[in-house]
């Protein structure tokens, strides 16, 4: 086998899956030298799948240049590109992954496709130190109880329908709140939140290890578009009910496998009512809490390029002509040699 | 004594009035504002009480209730003897193992027939004693109703358990549960909660054969 240092070998990961581009660059050790993020955000409404696309297109070669810029090292250095094969949206995953594999041609160096999700555990993992977790994995478009169990990782409850993310944003718009830099709707509705106090009644959905978050936005507006409460109120029961499900059903996926840590992650991690939520029942269990640092609980490229680094070493790698994007790809169905239980 | 911390309740072997009984108390979660814990709590601990006793005049054995105590959210009922069905399921031969599901199903079927949803179905939840009797347990999460919708939802969630828990059988033990549901409740009926089932899968998130069927 050839002699490599670690430290000079890098992987550079595109992430694409939804409104964000973003280009992360990590040497093989696991180090992030480079995490940039470019965030598509709509004047007006949600994501537009084509719309956010083209902005991935319009910033991409932008993107790409300012994290060898932060990185501090030449196209050249790199050892492999990695990109997220899925899930997300079509046109977004096809942006990043035709930046991806032209990159990888122009450079002859290997291609990965990465799974978005096991991305978000496994830099949760490298963040926090975490082993083998209990992972509440919560954003926009996800919102998932998974851990390793017999060489996969089992999704033990999700969501039946909206993502959590998904309720609190859709509210926060009904709400005529705007998103502005550096504050997404999530953080909005988290300080509103701040200054409720009375609790509105709004149905509270767990199936099983499942939930439903459909119902609970539907309520959540009518109240609001009644007037009978104050917004600030509204947020504040609207979180109360929705973290009171994930943690329930966190907890049950603890108890049910036992395991020594819970982490959290995904762009909905930033919360502090979750994450103090998530902390008391890991403590009930004697287990660690751990949180995904804010830099890397957004989708970003540097999870990506970590997941393809733990891929490539367990010799993954993707022939450009299997690299087409997979929009509805599980967990589950994820190969993941490197991870022990 | 405390035999199981669940996540939901804590269940503790005790003495009481001579009998070995279990108690399943919902302690209050911290974590969870007062308001929202105390009505959770209350309202599943009387459910609960009220879904077992329906089970068994439906004809499904449940733990006999010996007592509930709403202020405190306690149930005292009997203590069954015997072994989770998860423990012994993978450790039996295929025939046995079909057998016992088909068995599972038939019970299924009894509880959906009565307008029964237990609402976690898993081999946890389904105690086999010395004698052979199956028990089911945990009604917690459990509802009385018609919907259609909620017995697809059950069941899936059983399909969910054998996948994730018994993933090498996964396939034939479900197959086998619809086989003894149908017996119970005809197979009109049990064509659709089928139906329902695939619909919510269908629905799950990232489903490859979510588009392939027409709707």
């Amino acid at each position: 086998m050839q002699r490599y240092d670690s430290t000079q070998t890098f992987c550079l990961g595109i992430e694409a899956t939804a409104d964000d581009f973003s280009v992360g660059i990590l040497n093989f050790k696991g180090k992030v030298i480079a995490n940039v993020i470019d965030a598509f955000t709509p004047e007006t409404g949600g994501i537009h799948p084509r719309e956010a696309a083209r902005h991935h297109a319009k910033v991409a070669g932008k993107v790409i240049s300012m994290a060898f810029q932060e990185a501090g090292i030449k196209p050249r250095d790199v050892t492999i590109v990695a990109f997220s094969q899925g899930p997300g949206l079509g046109p977004c995953l096809r942006t990043g992954a035709t930046v991806a594999r032209a990159l990888a041609s122009y450079l002859s160096v290997p291609l990965v496709g990465v799974n978005h999700c096991v991305a978000h555990i496994e830099i949760g993992k490298l963040s926090t130190g975490a082993w083998d977790p209990v992972t509440l994995y919560v954003s926009g478009g996800n919102t998932i109880v998974s851990a390793f169990d017999a060489g996969r990782y089992r999704v033990f409850g999700e969501t039946l329908d909206i993502a959590v993310g998904n309720c609190l944003d859709v509210f926060a718009r009904e709400a005529g709140i705007r998103q502005c830099e550096g504050m997404s709707f999530g953080a909005k509705v988290e300080k509103l939140a701040g200054e409720g106090k009375k609790l509105a009644d709004l149905p509270y959905s767990v199936k099983g290890m499942d939930l439903s978050f459909s119902g609970l936005l539907t309520a959540a507006v009518r109240l609001l578009k009644s007037g009978k409460y104050r917004l600030e109120d509204l947020c504040y029961s609207l979180q109360e009910v929705a973290f009171s499900m994930l943690t329930e059903v966190t907890e049950r996926a603890l108890a049910h496998t036992e395991k020594r840590e819970v982490l959290l992650t995904g762009g909905v991690a930033a919360n502090k009512r979750l994450q103090a939520m998530l902390k008391a029942i890991a403590e009930e269990h004697d287990s660690r809490f751990c949180v995904v640092p804010k830099q890397y609980a957004l989708d970003n490229g540097a999870m990506i390029a970590w997941t393809g680094i733990l891929a490539y070493k367990h010799g993954i790698v993707t022939p450009v002509e299997m690299s087409f994007v997979r929009l509805k790809w599980r967990l589950e169905d994820v190969n993941t040699p490197w991870v022990k239980e | 004594m405390l035999i199981k911390k669940g996540a939901e309740a804590s269940l503790f072997l005790e003495d009481w009035q001579g009998r070995k009984v279990v108690m399943k108390r919902r302690l209050p979660k911290k974590y969870r504002l007062p308001d929202i814990d105390e009505e959770i709590r209350t309202y599943r601990t009387l459910h609960e009480s009220q879904l077992l006793h329906y089970a068994k005049e439906a004809g499904v054995p449940t733990p006999t209730i010996f007592m509930v105590d709403l202020a405190d959210s306690n149930i005292v009922m009997e203590f069954v003897e015997g072994k989770q069905v998860k423990q012994i399921l993978n450790d039996l031969s295929s025939e046995e193992r079909q057998r016992l599901c088909k068995h599972i199903g038939e019970f299924i079927g009894c509880l959906h027939y009565n307008d029964i949803i237990h609402g976690d179905l898993t081999t946890s939840n389904m105690i086999l004693t010395p004698s052979g009797k199956m028990i089911f347990i945990d009604f917690g999460l459990g509802e009385k109703t018609v919907e259609l919708e909620l017995r697809g939802v059950d069941l899936h969630l059983m399909k969910r358990a054998f996948q994730s828990t018994h993933f090498r059988y996964a396939e034939e033990c479900f197959n086998a549960v619809l086989e003894g549901y149908a017996k119970v409740v005809g197979g009109k009926m049990a064509k659709k909660v089928l139906g329902k089932i695939s619909e919510i899968e269908r629905r799950g998130r990232y489903i490859s054969e979510r588009r392939k069927i027409e709707d």
